[in-house]
């Protein structure tokens, strides 16, 4: 509990507490906004003539008979078959997490427990390959997996997440790992364990925090990625964010602005529930890196 | 561990990282100095009952032949490097000598596609690193202070602008900020301008690209600072106190000075997030106002005709960025680890 001394004046306080609001306002706001917007009609969600129509939808009520209308929603899912976007999405982010924690931890299981000086440099030339901008690597995919004739289906799309999400999940569990004592895995060894079965019996039963946090981030780049499922999956694979920039461009034209809007919020939607469950995860991953160093 | 044991456990993840890390570093400065085959030409004599003529036309099937012997195209050197699409060195050099003035020089230069990425990439990456540090520290100042039953609540709010995915973060404020938009008609209420439209405006555009940066990633300072609040000692506060500091005093005196690890962790992170600015650029669809490195390359790469040399071009020039931009910490790592070896 704060002292006495440390109490602050009351228009501080005040001050304070009308910028945590303000902040709020600005954080969330948009997101409610959208959400009440896309169960309207264009007319309403755009009101040039009385921003009052968004809140309470005359143009909705006019068309739909009723201030709410989930036809963005249809259009998205039943017209447009957005569902399809919405599984290669879930088949991209499980394996996505599932391979690269299991080669993640191995790696970063071993980099904690060497002492050897290659170990700094790995890291760091980890640190640079974070550095690097998706993008340019990806120009370096293109040509290759033409000739190979592996551009455009799902495998080769979830590889490629994976590698790029190496150097990330490294650093992470690394640090992990050095938090969990080296005795119990030394003494593991003393009672005649190899390193893989001292790692298997000791190390796993204990590391599910810091590989929990982990997968939460391996999850999040999965699924916001943008750069690598819109320029190495075809139209036919595309996961949920290459289809809502590619919603961008037809629906203007059609006058469908609704049904990108409608496939925002049902984007949106996974992340909100993720968010209200990790929080405590998503914080303690985002410090970790930074504590360490 | 012994070096086999290390091996054997870091071999997929090193594997993964070679494969499709730094082999496409290499791929992209080879296809660099690459350019794509040019047609194959012939001629073709065409005689009539008015005589001949000859004919020049393009070769399909012999074109298809070179491309198919040697995908990579032919061995160019430097060129693409130096055309107008990149570093544009003949123009410069040219409109260095023509130019009357110092402001005419300049509007050529940010004329050139690359140039016009690299202005609004550094300006977008050194306008919203600092502010949003500044903001996250203020926010994470102020949540601090908060009652404890309502700090979980603050901080759910104010992580979602920076886990919502970018390109829909960036959609959601750009309907938003439309001319049709809540925003954008409450901004042109404002300005008493019914026509003010973010579309047509170069400034406004370059503006809202920058605080939708400051939106998305102020949380993560925010979360960052937060947390090293917490650690902050309770004692030096006190003694601070006791020797009269005000309360900006000790912000400025004992908290700051104390995060200041954090503030280099939080400004590295983002300068490299931020030098790679793409989404906004695609959700406000700006492009005719502001591109930056990674769009040009992504725009090379889509589409219909895949500019793979061009793209490649780009790629390396913008390693190169990056190269640039971290190496006083690499220095500095190399330097501290130099100094621990001692």
């Amino acid at each position: 509990m704060a002292s006495k001394a440390q109490r602050m004046p009351a228009g501080l306080r005040l001050a304070s507490s009308a910028f945590i609001i303000f902040w709020l306002i600005i954080a969330a706001f948009p997101f409610f906004w959208t959400f009440w917007g896309s169960f309207k009609v264009e007319l309403d969600f755009f009101s040039i003539a009385d921003w009052t129509n968004a809140l309470v939808g005359r143009s909705t009520q006019a068309t739909h008979g009723s201030p709410f209308t989930a036809a963005g929603y249809e259009g998205a899912w039943v017209q447009n078959e957005f569902w399809r976007n919405v599984i290669n999405t879930f088949v991209v982010c499980v394996f996505v997490v599932t391979t690269s924690l299991t080669i993640g931890t191995l790696g970063g299981y071993a980099l904690s427990r060497s002492g050897f000086r290659y170990v700094i440099w790995l890291l760091i030339i980890a640190l640079i390959f974070r550095a690097l901008p998706q993008v340019t690597l990806v120009a370096g995919y293109m040509l290759p997996f033409f000739e190979w004739n592996v551009w455009g289906i799902l495998p080769t799309a979830i590889i490629v997440l994976v590698a790029m999400n190496q150097p990330f999940t490294l650093w992470m569990l690394h640090s992990f790992f050095q938090n969990i004592p080296k005795e119990l895995d030394e003494s593991a060894k003393v009672d005649g364990c190899t390193q893989f079965q001292a790692f298997r019996h000791v190390i796993i039963p204990v590391m599910w925090p810091g590989v929990i946090t982990t997968g939460m981030f391996s999850f999040l780049l999965a699924y916001n990625d943008f750069i690598v499922t819109s320029l190495l999956l075809s139209e036919s694979n595309r996961t949920m964010i290459p289809e809502i920039a590619a919603f961008l461009g037809t629906t203007q034209t059609e006058g469908n602005v609704m049904f990108a809007v409608a496939a925002v919020v049902s984007a949106t939607a996974p992340l909100f529930v993720l968010v209200m469950f990790f929080q405590r995860q998503i914080v303690s991953g985002l410090t970790a890196g930074a504590v360490k160093g | 561990m012994k070096h086999k044991t290390f091996f054997w456990f870091f071999l997929p993840t090193g594997l993964a990282m070679f494969m499709f890390i730094a082999l496409p570093i290499v791929s992209v400065v080879i296809q660099s100095v690459y350019a794509p085959h040019e047609a194959v030409i012939i001629e073709v004599e065409n005689c009539g009952p008015f005589g001949c003529t000859t004919e020049t036309t393009i070769d399909q099937e012999a074109t298809a032949a070179v491309r198919e012997a040697q995908p990579l195209g032919r061995f160019v050197g430097l060129d693409i490097y130096l055309d107008r699409a990149h570093l544009a060195v003949g123009e410069i050099s040219e409109a260095w000598a023509t130019a009357s003035s110092m402001g005419e020089f300049w509007d050529v230069l940010f004329n050139l596609p690359f140039y016009r990425a690299l202005a609004f990439t550094l300006t977008y990456t050194f306008i919203c690193t600092p502010a949003l540090i500044a903001l996250g520290l203020a926010i994470a100042l102020a949540v601090n202070s908060l009652h404890r039953h309502f700090k979980g609540l603050a901080i759910f709010f104010s992580l979602l602008p920076m886990i919502v995915t970018p390109l829909i973060g960036s959609l959601i404020l750009f309907w938003m900020i439309d001319s049709r938009g809540i925003l954008g008609n409450f901004i042109s209420y404002l300005a008493d301008d019914p026509d003010l439209s973010l579309k047509a405006s170069t400034p406004l555009m370059w503006i809202s690209l920058i605080v939708y940066g400051i939106w998305s990633s102020a949380p993560f300072a925010f979360v960052v600072f937060y947390a090293g609040l917490q650690t902050l000692p309770s004692d030096q506060i006190e003694a601070a106190q006791i020797d009269g500091a005000s309360r900006w005093e000790q912000v400025r005196y004992v908290v700051i000075p104390h995060l200041m690890p954090l503030v280099t962790f939080v400004a590295l992170i983002q300068i490299m997030d931020n030098f790679k600015v793409l989404e906004p650029i695609i959700g406000f669809q700006a492009s005719a106002h502001a591109t930056s490195l990674s769009w040009i390359i992504v725009n090379d790469l889509g589409g219909e005709t895949r500019q793979l040399s061009a793209a490649a071009t780009t790629s390396v020039l913008t390693i190169l960025g990056v190269a640039i931009l971290l190496s006083p910490v690499l220095v500095r790592t190399w330097r501290d680890f130099k100094s621990g070896a001692h």
